[in-house]
This record gives C-alpha cells, structure tokens and sequence, in this order.
C-alpha cells in the first residue's frame, strides 16, 4: 500500500525537484524569474488563455494554437510527400542507392539553415516556415516506410503471386496495411520534429505562435514570459507525443 | 493430355559458396484427375519441384507443361496451400477467401463474390467463424481457411506444400480425411500434386507415391501406385495388406536412397581424412574429422 502510494508520488517529487532547481537558479542569476515570479507575470495568459489583446498579445492556447496549425500543415507536406517516397524505396533497391547519398546529407540540416533558403525561394515567411517543416520532419516518415515495406514476410509476397493480384491490389490489400504500423512509427517521430521546428521557424520569421511569442518578449526584455513560453513547449509537444503513441498502439492491436 | 509434365528438370540455386544444385533430372506426370504425392525428407528440394511444376519458378534444364502446353509463367487454373498458412493477418476469414475469388473471377459481381467464398468456407465447416481474423482461429481452423482460398477459385490443380506440417497430430488427420472429401466430391476432381514428409499421409490421399531421392542434387525415384479403394481411413490403412505393403515400399526405397548417399559421402571423406571405415559409428568420426581437416 506505502509502496504503490510512494510510486504514485514519485513524479511530483521529480517536478517539485525541478521547481527547486529552478528557484536556487534564480538567487544566483538575477536575470532569471523565479517560479513564482513567472507565475505572477504569466497567470493572465494561462488564466485568459484565448483572450486576444493584440498581434502578438495573446492567450497562451491561442499562441499554441497557431503554432499547432502551421505545423499540422508542414507535417501533412512532409509526410505527403514522404510516404509514397518510402513506399518506392522501400520496393526498389536501385533508387534507394540512388537517394541513399542525397538523403544522408539532408537528414542532419538543421531547420535554421533551410529557412533562410525557404525565403529566398517563397519570398513570404509563411511558405518559408512550412518548408522547413516538411522537410526536416519527413526523414523518419521516408525511412521507417521504407523500411516496413522490406519487412513484409515473403508470405505475403507468395500470397500476392499465387492468387495472381494485380499491382493495385497488392499494394493497397497487401503492402499497405503490412507496412502501416511501421508508418505510423515514422509518422509520431515526424511529428516530433515537426514540433521541434515551428519554434525555430518562428523566432527566425516573427509570425505569431509560441515561438514568435518567445522571441519577441526576450526582445521585450519580459523574461517570466520566456520560460512560459518554454512550458508551453513542452507540455505541448508531450501532449502530441502521447496522442500518435495512443494511435499507433490502437493500430498495432487492430 | 497430362495435366502436369516435367521432364528432365534441373535446378541449382546461387549461394555464397558457389552454384548449389538442387534437382536434377526429374520427370514426371501427373494425369487428370489423379492426387499424387512426393514423399521425401526435409530440405531435400520438394518445395522447389512444386514451385516449378506450378510455374513459381522456371527451370535451369528441362521441359515443364500444363495440359500439353509449355508452362512459362505461375499456372493461371493452380491454387496453392502452404504450409505456414500464408493468411493476411489484417483479414478476416471471410475476407481472405473474398480476395481470392475477386483475382480469380473479376467479371463476377460482389455478391456472387462473397457468396463463393461464403460456400468455400461453409463447405470446410467454418460457417461460423467467418468474421474472425487469422489470429483468433487455432492452428487446425487457419489451415481450414487456406484450403477454402485455394478452393474457392475452382482450381484444376491443387499445389500442396506440406499441407498439414504444422498441425498437431489428431488436427492433422481430421483436416487430412476432409482434404480426401473435398477433392473427390462434386461433379469433377481436382488434380492435386502434394508434397510431404509423411508417409502415412500420401498412402491415405495419394493415387501414385512418388519418393524423393535425397541428394544434393535431388531426384525422383519409381512411382509406387496406392491401389486402396476410397474412401480410406487412417484406421483402416492400419491394418490393410495393401497398406502395409505400399508403407514398406516407400520407406525401404527412402532409406536405401539415404543409406547410399550416406556411403558415398563417407567413401569421399574417408580419402580425404586417410580412415578407413566399416561401422555407422565409423561415418560419423571419419566426418569429424574431414570437417577439422
């Protein structure tokens, strides 16, 4: 009984640790707002959180909100584009020779180098940001399809050649479905560093969200607002991680 | 016209180690009508005979035919039963024959296409499982399933492959007599060509055993006819003359093949090793020590 109530207790210990850290962080840099400083300062858009004050004064659900839209709208480029990728990858080895070496190099460009080259090549930030978006977040996508589709067990394979299917019917009845929990793999990964994107992409292009919230009260000198911002982040971004957990484990038991 | 004719086939496959043949000089025929069987030990190349009597795999040497015709591509009248099943786990039953009967009979509508695969499944008495996926049916009842896909596409060759391997012994034989009912009944019987470690099994379903000698290269030995009238049971072919006497034909010409094989090897590796050798016990030193050599 003590056991399974200290297990429970557990996590808020660590939180409580946290906080801790946070506070004795706080007495040595005066610059940084203690917790309860951050909370006095931040409560109004936590409290509030869809009032709109102005441009950039809002809410923190709808600066989240924003952020959440712009990278639902990448991560669906990214995974549009990366998905029949990985399907054709994934059943032809000379292109995945052919692609290996491009991919290699893209794969670890940072999103704050591509963003530059996403406004020369829109010319508007909006475009710029989604870019950076879908391509950084469309790697785990490409390769986990890949991969799934050279998993498929030569059974099925036999399965598609006896019964004579023809290329429609074994890629939507056979390779798909096969390949789908693996999909989903590569779909909460690439949503992850969609997530990780957005911040960077907002900061750099100035459009309202969490990021370019974060960035333009650093710039106001509001510091508590900072580490709100930060919060936000990352309840956020756990928040998505468990919901495509919760999908891809209800696909697998399917 | 023989529904299925081999002659003179070869097969070698590409390993690491060089070209590794697999079958060599194999011949033979299969007439309407007529359930055949090859009996043989495991790995000794039957899954590559039936896979090139069906067209799944193409020959290095020799002729292969169906009905008379150069065979060139996998049989379009086949239908294949595997050992492992081979059940797209993301199916139910009902959908798995469906698929099958939608490739074989395109021009049919969906109704007369799940009504096919309906009466397949009803037939191999899973009526009532229809619905369930592969994962929720034992062992015996996905074998059941696979028949009803290979049936339900009104084959006229039925392919095999160890059919009942994975089955516990008293579900084997159930599905075996089932399997001997289902090809014989109605207005026309399907030809079949099954492979299989057991003996006990191509006696109670095969018109012809055909042994398979083992190699490498592998190659088929006599036909040995099973003139038993039908239908049979694992009961009755216990204590059958006729049984009894087919039983000891095709085990005798498997051992002698195996003894034989076994000799040479040894008389190879004997030289190489410098022994001389007469026992069993013999065979097995003197193959250690070629192998340490």
């Amino acid at each position: 009984m003590i056991k399974r109530v200290v297990h429970a207790l557990l996590p808020a210990c660590g939180i409580v640790l946290g906080l801790a850290a946070w506070y004795v962080a706080s007495l040595a840099v005066p610059d940084l707002p203690s917790p309860v400083r951050t909370w006095e300062e931040s409560k109004l858009y936590i409290l509030e959180p869809l009032t709109k004050r102005g441009e950039t004064d809002q809410g923190i659900a709808l600066l989240a909100y924003y952020s959440l839209l712009r990278v639902a709208r990448g991560f669906l480029l990214g995974i549009a584009i990366a998905t029949p990728l990985g399907f054709l990858l994934g059943v032809s080895r000379p292109l995945t020779r052919m692609f290996d070496p491009i991919m290699q190099v893209l794969r670890p460009i940072s999103p704050l180098a591509w963003l530059p080259l996403g406004l020369i090549l829109f010319r508007k930030s909006e475009p710029a940001a989604l870019f950076a978006i879908a391509i950084c977040s469309m790697w785990p996508t490409v390769i986990n399809t890949m991969m799934g589709v050279r998993a498929i067990p030569q059974d099925y394979w036999n399965v598609a050649k006896v019964l004579r299917l023809s290329r429609t019917t074994t890629f939507l009845r056979i390779i798909v479905p096969a390949t789908l929990p693996y999909m989903f793999t590569g779909y909460r990964l690439s949503l992850g560093i969609a997530w990780l994107v957005i911040v960077a992409s907002e900061m750099l292009t100035g459009t309202p969200g969490v990021g370019g919230f974060l960035w333009q009260e650093y710039n106001s000198l509001v510091y508590a607002h900072i580490l709100l911002a930060i919060l936000t982040i990352g309840v956020v971004g756990f928040t998505l991680d468990r919901l495509m957990g919760l999908a891809e484990t209800r696909l697998r038991s399917a | 016209m023989s529904v299925i004719e081999l002659r003179g086939v070869a097969k070698s496959y590409q390993t690491a180690g060089g070209l590794k043949p697999v079958l060599r000089d194999v011949s033979l025929t299969v007439e309407d009508g007529e359930f055949v069987s090859i009996v043989g030990a495991m790995g000794s190349g039957k899954t590559t005979l039936l896979s090139i009597a069906a067209g799944l795999l193409s020959a290095d040497a020799g002729a292969v035919s169906a009905g008379g015709e150069p065979l060139r591509e996998i049989r379009r009248d086949g239908a294949f039963v595997f050992q492992n099943y081979s059940l797209l786990p993301w199916f139910s039953a009902l959908e798995n024959v469906r698929l099958a009967v939608e490739a074989a009979f395109p021009s049919q509508s969906r109704d007369e296409q799940r009504r096919a695969a309906m009466d397949a499944l009803e037939r191999i008495g899973l009526g009532n499982a229809v619905q369930r996926r592969p994962s929720q049916l034992s062992g015996g009842m996905r074998q059941r399933v696979a028949i009803a896909r290979a049936l339900a596409t009104k084959p006229r060759v039925l392919f095999l492959d160890e059919p009942f391997g994975a089955l516990d012994a008293l579900t084997r034989e159930t599905l075996q007599q089932e399997l001997a009912r289902l090809c014989s009944d109605g207005d026309r019987t399907v030809t079949t060509l099954m492979i299989t470690n057991s003996v006990e099994e191509a006696i109670l379903l095969s018109d012809r055993i055909v042994p398979m000698l083992p190699g490498p290269p592998a190659t088929l030995g006599a036909p040995i006819a099973v003139a038993l009238p039908r239908p049979r049971t694992i009961a009755d072919l216990a204590h059958q003359e006729e049984a009894t006497h087919v039983r000891a034909h095709v085990i005798a010409t498997l051992t002698d093949a195996m003894k034989t094989r076994l000799k040479k090897e040894s008389g190879i590796r004997s030289q190489d090793s410098g022994l001389v050798l007469e026992s069993d016990k013999g065979i097995q030193l003197a193959s250690f020590a070629a192998e340490e050599s």
